[in-house]
């Protein structure tokens, strides 16, 4: 398979998942396309590891097994991450009886 | 055209279908749902590159731990098609306009690249016992920082979330 394919698909994800944030006001939905977001890194990321596997498998026949780790490692920040922000979206929802991010406004004042 | 290529088209469309419907679906609780699909739809991406570890851990900590933590924040919500906040039509138009033209951008730098191939359902790096080796030799310390991470994320989840 070609490579660029994979670049494209992966493009595209992280297109809608740039969309999503942009015109979504819903926090949660917001945070599943940053969820989105991240998964398209990781998919191009499996992709490019394979290609690089491809070409070097005769000199290192772990050639290309670094950026699968570097992926395992993305997703533990991601479930890091979903946690942490779950609890502030829960907070904000107890003060203010919405998920809607302009409420956020509010931290100006 | 192989099994493998009909295969990753079919998947590819899935996955961006269902992308499209997370973010234009009214109802959040769909939206979780639609994700899920999408990540199963990744995984099965994952299994034709031959990264068996990586599709587990992607079933097992997206689709399993993350997306129901997600629907269980939303149940807690009770949020519906009703309550749910909208921004105006310009501010929708301008986004995916923003969204697009970066799409066209990135499409038109990256159209004239080299083309090298990838290979499917060959190839054993993504095998446990590959990936175990080199992640308990080169990459001990980080794994071990990962935990503490994971301790203040779970410190901070509690701290933020306790109720005063």
């Amino acid at each position: 398979m070609n490579i660029q394919y994979y670049i494209f698909l992966s493009l595209a994800l992280f297109i809608i998942g740039i969309v999503g944030v942009l015109t979504r006001r819903n926090a949660i939905i917001v945070f599943m396309c940053i969820e989105l977001m991240l998964n398209a890194v990781n998919l191009m990321l499996v992709a490019f590891s394979k290609m690089h596997h491809l070409a070097n498998a005769a000199k290192d026949i772990n050639a290309g097994s670094e950026a699968q780790l570097f992926v395992f490692f993305i997703m533990v920040v991601a479930a890091a991450e979903v946690s942490v922000g779950l609890a502030i979206i829960v907070m904000l929802y107890r003060n203010t009886h919405s998920v809607d991010v302009s409420f956020l406004n509010r931290l100006k004042h | 055209m192989g099994i493998t290529q009909i295969l990753f088209w079919i998947l590819a469309v899935v996955t961006l279908f269902s992308a499209i419907m997370v973010i234009t679906s009214k109802n959040p609780v769909y939206s979780v749902l639609w994700l899920i699909i999408s990540f199963f739809t990744i995984s099965g991406h994952y299994i034709l590159l031959n990264a068996q570890f990586l599709a587990v851990v992607n079933i097992i900590v997206y689709a399993g731990a993350i997306m129901v933590l997600f629907l269980f924040v939303l149940m807690l919500m009770n949020l519906t098609k009703d309550t749910e906040p909208q921004k105006s039509k310009w501010l929708k138009l301008a986004g995916a306009l923003a969204g697009g033209s970066l799409l066209l951008v990135l499409v038109a730098a990256l159209r004239g690249t080299e083309q090298q191939m990838t290979e499917l359902n060959t190839g054993n790096i993504g095998l446990i016992q590959n990936l175990g080796k080199v992640l308990f030799t080169d990459y001990l310390v980080p794994f071990e920082i990962s935990s503490i991470l994971f301790l203040s994320a779970m410190v901070g989840a509690v701290v933020i979330g306790k109720r005063e």
